[in-house]
C-alpha cells in the first residue's frame, strides 16, 4: 500500500493538477455567478461544451490535422483560447439575457431561476446533440457519440523526476490557469468594474444607491466567467480530445463541488478548490483504485462542510449572513 | 447555516437528478414501429418472420448490420422458392426492454409472426423471452451474450454465437499462448457487460498463473489519468480492457500518450471501427480485439467472399458486426420453412435437429438453445483498420 503510493505519488500529483486547474476555471464561473446573484448557473457546464466546440469548430475549419509546433503551436493556441473565450462569454452574456433576465425583471425567485437554469442546460445538451453535432460538425445521426479533436500538440516530456515525468501538456494547462487566476483576481480587484462586482455581491441594494449599474455588473460576470470556462475548454480539448454533447456535465458537477469546497463566492477559494479537489482524486484513487476518485472527493468535501461550512476561504459567504 | 449547506445538497441532487433523467428519456422516444408493412392478405402463403433490434436508438450501430444479414437471407429464400413466401417484419426496440416487450406483444398476437429473429441485446431478450415462450414462438439471436440467458429453461430460445462465458476464458488463454505475459492488468469500465468480462478474463489469466491487477474507470468521465499511473507502475506485459469502443478509445490515447506500450486488449463491444477514430490512428496501432462474431473482412474463404459480395452489392457496405450471424439466424428459420414446417411449433421442432454449415459457423443448437460450436475470433487493428486473425485456435499475432 505505501509502497503504491511512493510509486504512484508523483504522477498522481502532476495528472491531478492538470485536471484541478481545470476544475478550477471552470469553478470560477459558478463562484463569480453566485457571488452576484446568489445563484447556481447549472447551465455553466454547457457554456464551457460551446467554448470547446467553438475551438474545434475553428480548428476543422483551418483544417489542422497533425500536431504543430513553435510559434505556429504558440500562435494557434492563443487564437483558439480567445475564439472559446469569446463564444463561451458571449453564450453566457445570451444565457443571462434569455434565461435569466426575464425572470429578475418579474421578480421571480430564486427558485425559478435555477429550474431555468436546468432547462437551459437540457436545451443546450440537445440542441448540440439533435442538431449542431449532426449538422455543423458533419456527423449525422451521430450526435450522441463522442467527437474526436485533431491532435494540436506532441506530448514531450520535459523534466523527470524519480518516475515523474512532467510533460509540456502539463505545464501548458497549470500555467494557463494560473495566469488567467491572476489576470482576474486583478480584474476583480484593482478595476472599476471589478469594485462594482465586489460591491453587488456584497450588498445589490446598496450598491445600486451607490450608482452601480447591477444589469451591466451581472452582464459583465457572466461575461468573465464564461471567459474562464472557454480556457478551460480549449485546454480540455487539447489535453483530452475528445468532446460529447455532455461533456461538461461531470465537469461542471466537479467544479461545482471544487467551488463549494473553497468557499462559493470566493475566487481564489475557487482555485485552491479546483486544485485540491484534482488532488485529492488522484491520490484517493492510488489507495482505493479509480472507481472511487467521486467517493472520496465527496467525502473530503462532506467533511470540510462539516468543520468549515463555508468551504476553505468561504468568508464571503459568512459576510452575507452576517 | 445547516439549512444552507442542506439546500445546496438538495440542489445539487435535484439537478443531477433532472438531467440525466431527461438525458434517459430523450434517447428512446421516437416511434417504435415495425417497418415491414402489413401483410398482403392475398395468398396464405407468406409467413412472418420477425427480426426484433436497436436499429435507430444509440447502439443501432450494432443491429442494422444483422438485420441487413437477416434480409439478405430472407430476399435469397424468397428468389428461389417456389411456394412459400416470406417477408422480415422489423421490429424496432431501440434496444430497450421496456420497448421490446409490446412490440414482442404485437408480433405474436397481431402479426402472427412464425419465428423470430433476435432480440439483439441481452436486456431485451430476457424481457422478450417470456412473451415469447408463452406464445410458443421460436426465436435465434445472433447477438444477445449474456450466458444467463441459456439457463432460463426457455424451450423457443436459441443463440447462434458464443456467449461472454466462453469469450473472456477464449481470449485470455489466447493472450497467455501467444505472448506469455507475466503479469496483467485488467481494466473495465464498471457496467454489467464490461465487469463480467473482465471478471472472466482475470480469473482465466490467475489461473494460468499470471499476475492481475486490477482498476476501474469512470464510463462518463474523460480524464484516466489515475488509471495511467496505476499501469505504469504495475509494468503489466499485457492489457485487457472490459468495455465498449468510445471509453476505450480515450483510454488507449492515454495510456499511449503516458508511455505505456503494453498490448491493449480488449471484447466484443469494442469490435467498430470507430474505436480507430476515438483513440487516433497511432494509439489504436496494434489494438487486438476478441470477438465471438465472425467480421469477413476481405476473407478469402469462398463461403465468407460470396456472403461480402452479396451482402455489399444488396447493401452497398461491407458486412460489419454481426451480419453474418444475423444472416445465420435467419437462415436456420429458413431452413425450417424449407423442409416444409410453417407452424411455429413445427419450426421449433426442426431448429432441434438443424445441423448446417452457416456463413459464420456450423449452426447446431444445444437442448439449452445455446450453440454448440464455441468459436471466438481475433482482431487487430493495423494500419487503421480492423483485420480478421481468424478464431482463437489459430490466430497469430502480427
Amino acid at each position: 500500500m505505501l509502497n503504491d503510493f511512493i510509486n504512484q505519488v508523483g504522477p498522481s500529483t502532476v495528472g491531478g493538477l492538470s485536471i484541478g486547474a481545470i476544475y478550477a476555471l471552470i469553478a470560477l464561473g459558478y463562484t463569480m455567478v453566485y457571488g452576484v446573484l446568489r445563484l447556481i448557473n447549472f447551465a455553466h457546464s454547457e457554456i464551457f461544451m460551446i467554448g470547446a466546440f467553438a475551438a474545434l469548430f475553428v480548428i476543422m475549419k483551418i483544417g489542422i490535422t497533425g500536431p504543430l509546433t513553435g510559434i505556429a503551436l504558440v500562435g494557434m493556441l492563443l487564437l483558439l483560447m480567445l475564439v472559446a473565450m469569446a463564444a463561451s462569454g458571449g453564450a453566457a452574456v445570451v444565457l443571462e439575457q434569455v434565461a435569466y433576465r426575464p425572470l429578475r425583471r418579474h421578480g421571480a425567485g430564486r427558485l425559478a431561476a435555477l429550474i431555468s437554469a436546468i432547462g437551459a442546460s437540457i436545451f443546450l445538451q440537445e440542441l448540440f446533440a439533435l442538431v449542431i453535432i449532426p449538422e455543423v460538425f458533419d456527423r449525422p445521426s451521430q450526435g450522441r457519440i463522442q467527437v474526436p479533436v485533431p491532435r494540436l500538440l506532441d506530448r514531450e516530456t520535459l523534466l523527470t523526476i524519480g518516475n515523474t515525468e512532467i510533460r509540456n501538456d502539463h505545464v501548458i494547462i497549470i500555467v494557463s490557469a494560473v495566469i488567467m487566476m491572476v489576470l482576474l483576481d486583478v480584474f476583480v480587484n484593482r478595476t472599476k468594474i471589478g469594485r462594482g462586482i465586489r460591491a453587488t455581491s456584497q450588498d445589490p441594494e446598496t450598491a445600486t444607491l451607490m450608482g452601480v449599474n447591477i444589469d451591466r455588473v451581472i452582464r459583465t460576470t457572466f461575461l468573465v466567467g464564461g471567459a474562464m470556462a472557454g480556457v478551460a475548454a480549449l485546454l480540455y480539448a487539447m489535453e483530452l480530445e475528445n468532446l460529447r454533447y455532455n461533456v461538461g456535465f461531470l465537469l461542471g458537477v466537479k467544479a461545482f463541488t471544487a467551488a463549494v469546497l473553497g468557499g462559493i463566492g470566493n475566487l481564489r477559494g475557487a482555485l485552491l478548490g479546483g486544485l485540491a479537489l484534482g488532488l485529492i482524486e488522484n491520490w484517493g484513487a492510488i489507495f482505493f483504485g479509480s472507481e472511487w476518485k467521486d467517493v472520496i472527493a465527496f467525502t473530503i468535501l462532506v467533511l470540510v462542510l462539516l468543520f468549515r461550512p463555508t468551504g476553505i476561504l468561504g468568508e464571503s459567504l459568512q459576510r452575507a449572513r452576517a | 447555516m445547516r439549512s444552507k449547506i442542506a439546500r445546496l445538497g438538495g440542489i445539487v441532487a435535484v439537478g443531477t437528478a433532472l438531467t440525466l433523467g431527461l438525458a434517459a428519456c430523450g434517447s428512446g422516444t421516437d416511434d417504435a414501429s415495425s417497418s415491414g408493412g402489413q401483410s398482403d392478405g392475398g395468398g396464405a402463403t407468406t409467413l412472418k418472420i420477425g427480426f426484433m433490434g436497436d436499429l435507430t436508438g444509440e447502439n443501432s450501430a450494432l443491429m442494422i448490420p444483422p438485420s441487413q444479414g437477416a434480409q439478405l437471407a430472407v430476399d435469397e429464400f424468397n428468389a428461389k422458392s417456389t411456394g412459400v413466401k416470406v417477408e422480415l417484419v422489423k421490429y424496432d426496440s431501440q434496444g430497450n426492454p421496456d420497448q421490446a416487450v409490446p412490440l414482442a406483444q404485437k408480433a405474436v398476437t397481431e402479426d402472427k409472426i412464425v419465428a423470430m429473429v433476435g432480440p439483439g441485446f441481452s436486456g431485451e431478450s430476457r424481457n422478450v423471452g417470456p412473451v415469447l415462450e408463452q406464445g410458443k414462438i421460436p426465436s435465434v439471436t445472433g447477438s444477445a451474450t449474456n450466458p444467463a440467458l441459456a439457463e432460463n429453461g426457455w424451450k423457443y430460445w436459441h443463440r447462434v454465437v458464443a456467449n461472454d462465458a466462453i469469450q473472456g476464458p477464449a481470449i485470455a488463454d489466447f493472450l497467455v499462448k501467444a505472448k506469455s505475459p507475466k503479469k496483467a492488468f485488467v481494466i473495465d469500465d464498471a457496467q454489467e457487460y464490461g465487469v463480467g468480462l473482465a471478471d472472466a478474463v482475470a480469473q482465466e489469466f490467475e489461473k494460468q498463473s499470471v499476475a492481475v491487477e486490477r482498476d476501474k474507470i469512470d464510463p462518463n468521465g474523460s480524464d484516466y489519468s489515475s488509471t495511467v499511473t496505476k499501469v505504469n507502475a504495475a509494468k503489466p506485459d499485457v492489457i485487457y480492457y472490459g468495455g465498449y469502443y468510445a471509453q476505450l478509445g480515450r483510454l488507449l490515447k492515454q495510456l499511449r500518450d503516458g508511455g505505456v506500450t503494453a498490448t491493449v486488449v480488449s471484447g466484443d463491444g469494442a469490435v467498430d471501427i470507430k474505436l480507430v477514430e476515438a483513440a487516433g490512428k497511432e494509439a489504436a496501432e496494434g489494438a487486438v480485439l476478441g470477438c465471438p462474431c465472425l467480421i469477413p473482412f476481405g476473407s478469402d474463404v469462398p463461403e465468407l467472399k460470396t456472403f461480402s459480395e452479396n451482402y455489399k452489392a444488396k447493401f452497398g457496405s461491407d458486412p460489419l458486426i454481426y451480419a453474418s450471424e444475423g444472416y445465420d439466424a435467419a437462415t436456420a428459420i429458413l431452413k425450417a420453412i424449407e423442409a416444409g414446417n410453417t407452424t411455429p411449433e413445427k419450426i421449433n421442432d426442426f431448429l432441434a435437429t438443424v445441423d448446417f454449415k452457416g456463413v459464420s459457423k456450423q449452426i447446431k443448437f444445444g437442448p439449452n438453445g445455446d450453440i454448440a460450436a464455441n468459436i471466438i475470433h481475433v482482431y487487430q487493428i493495423k494500419d487503421g483498420n480492423l483485420d480478421w486473425l481468424g478464431d482463437t485456435t489459430q490466430a497469430q499475432l502480427g
